[in-house]
């Protein structure tokens, strides 16, 4: 069962946004990128500045304001339950960096499906 | 193998009330996938039944399916649930091999379908409601093949195969409110919903509905909370549970776990954790973590669906009639005894029940073959009725040749033999078999002779006029010609012969 | 004779109609010039010489049997790295995208076949179309024709250098904060963002799928318009897309082009100027309104309060799409794949292989999308800044009740040195400022040159803006202001650039010869 997100405001959205190091870290891990420790010392005082140039942005909305998702206000947009041509096969696996037995090869999976 | 301690059930009831969540996905049935025309069909080649979209090829973008919208609001309208006015698909951010956008396109806080209820009728009749969270649509992955390593299991497996025909295909996520207070009666409520939850999707037509195939899985949450206290303790979710009879045990096999757990000072660890039909245990999955932080936001690449008033009630009107209704019906016209109707249900034979009667045998011996004959085969087995490979025609047809004599109950019993054995249809299983019985005079004339000449005792108590005792020589001709005897000619001419 | 290099794509298409040349001495002519040029330019990743060659040819053999598909039908063009072409390699400007060639077309690429553009190549970008400068693309910069030192604009700077560079008459571009009409206004160009879902995105590699848009670039109003009407209109692949026809826009073009706006209300947007602007990139634009005055507009000033909050709330939703966009390069299925030491698991490799294969800024903005949308901030972050767009949508439903178009200069200042902004982020998201708004709120907007900057000598751009579904106007307003401009100038701007002449060995030296082009090729080279 989902949980909703938002339920505690960023810190100090008033004040100095400090993003530390750790935090880097941890949100490269969420991404998967694997920075190196060069990567991160860079990275943790810029993402800083550019949330704290941004955090301004925490107090301009009331709550009223309905929030925009999509710029035009379309609604109903559906595809009729018929089949059309895809890729064959040979198309789809023409770019794998590796496949086998007419299958994408990847390395061995680590974790069960979230 | 699971070392895990079990308490025994009747003590993690004494000590503990349980709670439920049962998280069904179920796989539509369209022609196509959620988001692209690639056709949606079980068992394709590896990787044919893809395009740039179900592929997660950069630029591709999605398209929704109107039938799986409709599929979707059919499900929830008979889950007695309000459709939204307006509702947005969501992504769910998380990287998985299988998952060709590293996103999963689903619905977030805003499902198609919420608030409903299922009544779900147990065994002694009670009616139990299940309240529904809610329904939302969202797309199936691909299917990993794990090779390398002993057993095809992801652990120890040295690479993996990634086949994404089944990407993009329809899910419908049909979501249960906590279940509480059904205490020693917890696993049969939780499978009884998922066994009319599945019957529901059936009367629907929206899926083919086979849990071996995985078109219906479902998982189980399952919480402790001490008893009486009617809180809700940390739950686990455990994955993987592809039959009824599974999803009956996964709740119990939790329940003692937990209890275990808890009564020796522990606390439960919140994580995902999998059946093992084969074993009948749960083993640790994944924990939950900050590592699910699913990042949910609106789908940019689609637009909300807004279903209008009038759209929704042309669907109500396309609605079947419910399973429980169409039980009471068919009892009705049946003329079966409420605990006759019972056991039909119980066994999963209803349908199968129904169109044997439909292919022409009458309602009881419809019903005493499946449930005496065959419901005991199945269970000796450990298969579903369904899968024993005997069709409502089959039976059909054993029946009529017992009614008109070609068959008696000992030799169809042989037929469905046969007929489990994969020998042919019933016909050429009674040829084949040499089954058929024997009314000839010739032939039988000549084993009653027989009969009376080694009985000669019995012939004269019959002479004597004691015609009951024909029972022991009717015995023996049946015996001398393996059971295949017209036991009434049989009889005829015994009596014909001494008196 | 006619200089076909520097004509525009309209006196192409005469010149085509009239049978004073062919497509195939055209698309000849513009692919040697991208031969001479574009080593110093170097506003092509890939150049496919056969491939447009053989559809010029076809074009050809369909005007000979008089049925031309399009009336565009022959004029070469060159498309955005970003956009996916069957058969050509599609790069986004990324090392993880290095030699992937897309098993299908974009729908914008598709239009362009069907009416007949032969396909030049591939033009640079920064990477996934991160950037205002192009310096973010993995396979180097593309280069200012006005001065080879400076930036070209961004992220579609190889389309605006392309037609500015006169290697394409027409180009393609995408703009999701900017990306076409920035680079348009630096380079001296015209450059279009069509209203959101006016194009198809299918087959456009998203960066942020709720602000990105494709359009025209070229080097006059009348030429975009002609090319909008080619790529334009409903595809049922995109669910965001409009279903109404795009519009008679060339007409409207054609009508501005007469120089009347007798009663055209123009909102000058308070907002969009003062603090930050270049003291000649806003003379440039005072100019500009002084001739749309003398062409009988109105002016009247409109304030927008909403759009100080533009940047903050693009530089939230941006990434946070972005992130989600770019999870699927994970070298599994296609892309670069990288296998660190040992016994690596597919998350080993994903996680190597998305080191390796995004720059930095890409994992600048991924980061940053990751966090605005975690739990616990997405409220405070993403949620907050769909709210600021519902601001800005008001603040532009409220100026268009006073005014029939909004303008503003395109960007702050003129192209600035390479590497002047590289490794300081938020100096160079400010290039967005005037931009973004558009994006945000889904209006279409145009840039189109006003003149050069008195203290550098630069091209500055002039931004139009229109209501949603109004694209016509940018064409009106556009070609009256081009016509004005041209007369007063005695001729196109991009007549000032440099030549950028070949000198003896065929190509531009800006220091030492290049021995081999910069882009790669799919057919021989003449």
């Amino acid at each position: 069962m989902p949980e909703i997100p938002g339920s505690s405001s960023p810190r100090g959205t008033s004040g100095r946004i400090e993003i530390s190091r750790d935090e880097v870290a941890h949100l490269a891990d969420l991404a998967r990128i694997d920075l190196s420790d060069a990567e991160l010392e860079h990275l943790a005082p810029q993402l800083s500045v550019i949330l704290e140039s941004v955090a301004s942005i925490a107090e301009v909305a009331a709550d009223e304001i309905p929030p925009t998702s999509h710029a035009l206000p379309l609604t109903n947009v559906f595809r009729d339950d018929v089949v059309t041509p895809g890729l064959t096969a040979e198309q789809a696996l023409a770019m794998a960096p590796a496949s086998e037995g007419q299958r994408f090869s990847v390395p061995r999976i680590l974790g069960e499906e979230a | 193998m699971s070392t895990d301690t079990l308490l025994s059930f009747e003590e993690s009831l004494e000590k503990f009330d349980p709670a439920m969540g049962l998280e069904v996905h179920v796989e539509l049935n369209t022609n196509t996938k959620m988001f692209c025309g690639c056709p949606a069909v079980f068992g394709g080649e590896p990787n044919s039944q893809v395009c740039p979209t179900c592929l997660g090829l950069p630029g591709a973008m999605p398209v929704v399916n109107a039938k799986a919208v409709e599929s979707a609001m059919r499900i929830g309208l008979a889950l007695n649930c309000e459709i939204a006015e307006w509702c947005r698909f969501a992504r769910k951010n998380y990287f998985y091999p299988d998952m060709p956008k590293n996103f999963q396109t689903s619905q977030y806080d805003e499902p198609i379908a919420f608030e409903g209820y299922l009544d779900v009728e147990l065994e002694g009749g009670e009616i139990v409601r299940v309240e529904i969270e809610r329904a939302h649509m969202e797309e199936d992955t691909g299917k990993s093949l794990h090779v390398g390593g002993a057993t095809g299991r992801i652990h120890g497996a040295d690479h993996s195969l990634v086949d994404y025909n089944r990407a993009g295909i329809p899910l419908i996520e049909i979501v249960t409110k906590p279940i509480m207070g059904s205490r020693e009666k917890a696993p049969e409520v939780a499978k009884a919903y998922v066994a009319q939850l599945r019957e529901l999707i059936v009367a629907l037509g929206v899926s083919d509905a086979r849990m071996d195939q995985g078109s219906i899985r479902a998982d189980v949450n399952l919480s402790l909370a001490p008893v009486g206290t009617g809180s809700l303790g940390t739950r686990t979710e455990t994955k993987n549970v592809n039959s009824l009879r599974s999803v009956e045990r996964a709740v119990r096999y939790e329940m003692q776990r937990h209890a275990a757990i808890l009564d020796g000072g522990g606390s439960i660890l919140q994580e995902t954790r999998h059946w093992h039909e084969d074993t009948g245990v749960t083993t640790s999955g994944r924990p939950k973590s900050d590592a699910d932080d699913y990042r949910y936001f609106p789908e940019p690449d689609l637009v909300p669906v807004a279903p209008s008033r009038e759209w929704v009630e042309e669907l109500k009107g396309t609605l079947p009639e419910l399973p429980r209704e169409k039980r009471g019906r068919l009892q009705k016209e049946w003329g079966f005894s409420d605990l006759e109707m019972r056991d039909t249900v119980g066994a999963g034979a209803l349908g199968l029940v129904e169109e044997t009667i439909a292919a022409g045998a009458s309602p009881q011996s419809a019903r005493k073959w499946w449930l005496s004959e065959l419901a005991r085969r199945a269970n000796d087995s450990g298969q579903e009725i369904a899968d024993l490979g005997v069709t409502p025609a089959d039976v059909a047809a054993v029946q009529a040749l017992v009614d008109a004599g070609s068959l008696n109950d000992k030799l169809a019993r042989q037929v469905f033999d046969g007929l489990i054995a994969g020998e042919g249809t019933p016909a050429e299983i009674v040829a084949a078999r040499g089954l058929a019985i024997v009314s000839d005079d010739g032939a039988l004339g000549a084993a009653v002779d027989k009969a009376i000449e080694a009985n000669p005792d019995v012939a004269d108590k019959i002479r004597d006029g004691k015609v009951a005792a024909a029972g022991a020589l009717i015995g023996a001709v049946m015996k001398e010609m393996r059971g295949q005897a017209d036991a009434g000619r049989v009889r005829e001419l015994i009596i014909e012969k001494l008196t | 004779m006619t200089d076909y290099l520097r004509a525009s794509a309209a006196d192409l298409v005469a010149a085509l109609e009239a049978g004073e040349t062919t497509s195939v001495a055209l698309t000849e002519l513009f692919l040697d010039r991208i031969e001479a040029v574009d080593s110093a330019v170097h506003a092509f990743l890939h150049v496919d010489r056969e491939g447009a060659l053989a559809q010029a040819a076809a074009s050809d053999a369909r005007r000979a049997a008089g049925a031309p598909a399009s009336v565009l039908d022959g004029v070469p063009i060159a498309v955005k790295d970003v956009l996916a072409t069957e058969g050509l390699p599609t790069t986004c400007g990324s090392k993880i995208l290095e030699g992937w060639i897309p098993p299908y077309d974009a729908t914008v690429v598709t239009r362009l076949k069907e009416a007949g553009l032969p396909i030049l190549g591939k033009t640079n970008m920064d990477e996934f179309a991160m950037g205002s400068s192009t310096e973010h693309s993995a396979y180097g910069p593309t280069r200012n024709p006005w001065d080879l030192d400076r930036i070209p604009g961004g992220s579609g700077g190889g389309s605006a250098a392309a037609v500015a560079a006169f290697e394409a008459p027409l180009a393609i571009g995408t703009d999701t904060g900017g990306s076409i009409r920035q680079p348009g206004a630096v380079t001296g160009t015209v450059g279009v963002k069509p209203t959101y879902g006016g194009v198809s995105r299918y087959g456009l590699v998203a960066m942020a799928n709720s602000l990105d848009q494709a359009g025209p670039v070229s080097r006059t109003v009348l030429d975009s318009a002609l090319l909008h009407e080619v790529i334009g209109g409903h595809d049922p692949r995109d669910s965001t897309s409009i279903k109404e026809p795009v519009g008679a826009l060339a007409e409207a073009a054609r009508q501005g082009a007469s120089g009347d706006l007798s009663g055209l209300r123009v909102g000058v947007i308070k907002e969009l100027g003062g603090e930050g602007y270049q003291a000649g990139v806003e003379a440039s634009f005072r100019e500009s309104l002084d001739l749309l005055v003398s062409a009988g507009a109105e002016l009247v000033e409109v304030s927008c309060p909403s759009f100080v909050h533009a940047l903050a709330a693009y530089y939230l939703i941006m990434p946070s799409e972005a992130s989600s966009n770019l999870a699927k390069f994970d070298a599994m299925r296609y892309g670069l794949r990288v296998v660190p030491d040992g016994d690596p698991s597919a998350e080993d490799v994903m996680r190597a292989s998305r080191d390796a294969g995004f720059g930095d800024e890409v994992k600048r903005r991924i980061i940053l999308g990751t966090y605005a949308l975690s739990s616990g901030y997405y409220d405070a972050y993403y949620g907050q800044a769909q709210k600021v767009r519902t601001l800005i949508s008001r603040d532009f439903e409220a100026a268009f009740e006073k005014a029939d178009v909004l303008v503003s200069p395109t960007a702050p200042t003129t192209a600035f040195k390479l590497g002047e902004k590289l490794d300081d982020p938020l100096a160079m998201y400010l290039n967005d400022l005037a931009t973004i708004p558009a994006n945000l709120a889904g209006v279409p907007g145009i840039s189109l040159p006003s003149g050069l900057a008195s203290e550098d000598g630069l091209p500055a751009g002039f931004q139009v803006l229109a209501p949603a579904l109004a694209d016509d106007r940018l064409y009106r307003v556009g070609a009256a202001l081009e016509t004005l401009l041209e007369k007063k100038w005695g001729g196109p701007l991009l007549a000032q650039a440099p030549s950028l002449d070949t000198g003896p060995g065929g190509r531009v030296g800006r220091s030492a010869p290049v021995s081999r082009p910069p882009y790669s090729t799919t057919g021989e080279m003449a």
